[in-house]
């Protein structure tokens, strides 16, 4: 075998290889799913996070960044039930990506893996901004997390078979100790249930339902809408006749309305990570439950 | 059973048959008599195991199939999770929006003597309007998926004195691969910056100067679209049109082929997580026949004109775009410009109708240009204000012969404008507005404007 042989052969290995050494593009919506994406792929995955904690995921703008790397995503992981509705679909109309249209493998929504809660009897824009589909802040309950991975699971198998086995594994790794810390949450937000808590922007159905605690009110006349004074000073009063343990929001929330009101009422306002990245301690899923209960019950004393 | 009855039998018949012959010897047959039943009793015992032993493996592989159905059922169960759509055949209604405005003006100067000075007048939506209450223009918007591999879009306008339009009717591809999109109808052609948004998206009431002056509002055309957006982690994005050439600075003719090209380059990112902008690139061809345009000459007369030739528009454009950590839901500010030049190399026949001294054509060139720049800021949740400042530059004019008759002094319109706006929820608006408009040399415009803007509907993704 003469050099120019030996070169290209070289060439023509590289040239193969290539493809088989790229990562799975992922493209999250949404920071809790960047992150079980990194836990159910491992290098295997290349996971670009479209959003962070400290953005309304309800108004993010489809800006070209975002459009540069839904261009070239394998698989998109969304919410769903229409939380994107405002800036995802350009982004699937202007991609030219076959891949992550929807119906397509390549088009992952979480929130067809759950039970949805707060699904509207009535659809009306007079009711603030209710989505059709339910309350999409499916992540805030770790039992819909051990939902969603199992199919995520079998969808990043299914759309890169070479690497199967691995998510296959790292999908029982990840099962396996969701559940161990699932069970010390619970053991430890066991003194959280019936909490009466007020919300900021109603966001946290799924968490309530969850550790059983009571929502008393909501500082958002309604889904969407500012907090206003008038509305302000009615939680007030509310909460004379029916006191509550704390007011929570999420951190992209505006926290002066949440503040004003835990002065005056005289309870804990307790920012919560609401996804990955919204604490320091959040750094990852388990970061995330961990910090949340752990604020909670600090608010809960 | 009947099979092992015929088998018994044809056992027992076949060890008969050759020993019926030899009936004497009886204590023989008796003997053989017990053999055959023993033979008998052997074979019926081993049928007995073995259709015993067949029950069992049916029952077993029975209730595997049952555990395998159970299963199905189940994993039937989960891929059933996804929430039941209505079954219907209205679930398949295109999505339906449907865009309320309508105006209050309190102009200094008449709107009926409105001109740009030193720009051809170009017959479109030019000018601030008419005076006092105005219901704007009720845009009915239907899209949807036809199939897995187009969309369609009809928007249809409907303007206060009651005529109607189709703004857009266009098909384009949903992934057709490789960052690939195609459009085809009418659309807003995608050069520039603002002339693809819809005007119930734009920050102020009126389009910028430039955009009267050079599209006669915006340039929408009817024709095919090319995009391709680069594999890269930046956003470039290059597309082409061809089109019909139906609207200023076109002209519609009968002809074969293309009557406006454009060609437009894009490339955007973000500046760490709190920045991101777009700047841009477009040029415009067009090859104008017979272009007419109603003008006054230098002895105010009113006249015809006509114009023939080639008209090239290039725009540079640029937006920016700050939100404090990317949330833009309580403070957030917006920067965007636009630079036009356009060159206008042709013929020129002056007063068409030969009305006044008689019709004379002639060479016409023109090098104009014009800009506007403007920031919106909203300062709290729900409430922004905003300023823009346009300016054209009247640039070189050469009516050649007909200057006499049609040439203008040296003039540069300029127009600043104040804006509040103040939105309940982001399907609904009310705005503010004082410009102060110089675009005519003889006067300053006034201008005060009330405007809302509602969204009913289908909740339209807006683009960046």
């Amino acid at each position: 075998m003469n050099s120019t042989m030996k070169w290209l052969a070289g060439a023509l290995l590289a040239l193969i290889s290539v493809p088989a050494c790229a990562a799975l593009n992922l493209f999250a919506c949404e920071p809790e799913w960047g992150a079980l994406a990194r836990e159910l792929g491992g290098d295997k995955v290349n996971v670009y996070d479209a959003t962070n904690a400290l953005q309304d995921p309800h108004h993010v703008e489809a800006k070209p960044s975002l459009l540069a790397r839904a261009r070239n995503a394998d698989l998109l992981a969304c919410t769903g039930a229409e939380l994107e509705v405002g800036w995802l679909p350009i982004l699937l109309q202007q991609s030219g990506n076959p891949k992550i249209q929807p119906g397509k493998p390549g088009n992952f929504e979480a929130a067809r893996y759950v039970h949805m809660l707060e699904i509207p009897a009535r659809l009306d824009r007079a009711e603030g901004d209710v989505h059709a589909g339910g309350n999409p802040h499916i992540q805030t309950d770790p039992r819909n997390i051990a939902a969603v991975a199992e199919a995520l699971g079998q969808r990043l198998a299914e759309i890169d078979p070479a690497n199967a086995v691995v998510y296959r594994q790292r999908y029982a790794q990840f099962a396996a100790r969701w559940k161990t810390a699932l069970a010390a949450w619970e053991k430890q937000a066991a003194p959280l249930k019936g909490a009466a808590i007020v919300v900021q922007h109603k966001g946290f159905p799924y968490l309530e339902n969850w550790l059983g605690l009571k929502q008393v009110a909501a500082l958002e006349p309604k889904p969407g809408v500012e907090p206003t004074s008038t509305h302000l000073s009615e939680v007030l009063a509310q909460l004379q006749r029916q006191p509550a343990k704390m007011v929570i929001r999420a951190a992209y929330n505006d926290g002066r309305a949440s503040e004003w009101l835990s002065e005056r009422a005289k309870i804990p306002a307790v920012n919560l990570p609401f996804t990955v990245g919204g604490s320091d301690q959040a750094k990852d899923l388990f970061g995330l439950f961990d910090d949340t209960v752990q604020k909670l019950l600090g608010a809960a004393k | 059973m009947f099979k092992r009855n015929l088998l018994t039998a044809s056992i027992a018949l076949a060890l008969a048959a050759p020993l019926g012959a030899q009936a004497a010897e009886s204590a023989e047959l008796a003997q053989i008599r017990d053999q055959i039943k023993q033979l008998h009793d052997s074979y019926e015992a081993r049928i007995q195991a073995l259709e015993k032993r067949l029950q069992q493996a049916e029952s077993i592989a029975g209730k595997a199939q049952a555990q395998a159905e159970k299963a199905e059922g189940k994993s039937v169960q989960t891929a059933a999770l996804p929430q039941s759509a209505p079954t219907s055949a209205s679930a398949f209604n295109p999505e339906i929006s449907l865009i309320l405005s309508g105006t209050y003006a309190n102009l200094s100067q008449d709107p009926a003597h409105y001109r740009i000075a030193g720009f051809i007048p170009n017959g479109g939506e030019v000018g601030p309007g008419a005076r006092g209450f105005n219901l704007g223009e009720s845009e009915l918007a239907v899209a949807a998926n036809i199939d897995p591999y187009l969309r369609g879009q009809f928007t249809l306008a409907v303007t206060p004195e009651n005529t109607v339009g189709v703004e857009e009717a266009f098909i384009q591809t949903l992934g057709l691969g490789n960052g690939l999109t195609a459009k085809a109808g009418r659309y807003l052609s995608g050069v520039g910056y603002l002339n693809e948004q819809h005007s119930h998206t734009w920050d102020f009431v009126d389009a910028p100067l430039a955009y009267q002056a050079f599209f006669g509002g915006q340039f929408k055309d009817e024709g095919i679209q090319m995009k391709w957006l680069a594999p890269t982690d930046t956003y470039l994005e290059l597309g082409a049109e061809a089109g019909r050439g139906r609207n200023f600075p076109a002209s519609d003719r009968a002809k074969n082929g293309v009557g406006a090209a454009a060609l437009f380059a894009h490339l955007g990112g973000d500046l760490g997580i709190s920045h991101n902008w777009r700047a841009g690139l477009s040029y415009l061809k067009t090859a104008p026949r017979n272009r007419a345009y109603s003008d006054t000459d230098s002895l105010g007369v009113s006249v015809d004109n006509l114009f023939s030739g080639d008209s090239r528009l290039a725009i540079a454009d640029f937006v920016w775009k700050w939100a404090p950590n990317g949330n833009a839901s309580r403070t957030n500010f917006k920067l965007q410009g636009e630079y036009f030049r356009r060159r206008e190399d042709g013929d020129l026949t002056y007063d068409s109708a030969a009305s006044s001294a008689g019709s004379h054509a002639d060479h016409y060139a023109a090098n104009q240009s014009g800009w506007y720049l403007q920031g919106v800021y909203q300062f709290m949740p729900r409430w922004r204000v905003g300023l823009r400042h346009d300016r054209l530059n009247g640039g070189s004019v050469d009516y050649a012969s007909n200057s006499a008759a049609l040439a203008q002094p040296a003039f540069d319109p300029v127009k600043t404008s104040l804006m509040f706006d103040y939105s309940p929820s982001e399907f609904s608006r009310f705005r503010l507005q004082l410009a102060q408009d110089k675009s005519r040399i003889e006067a300053t415009d006034n201008q005060l404007f009330l405007q809302y803007q509602m969204s009913l509907g289908a909740h339209g993704a807006h683009k960046y």
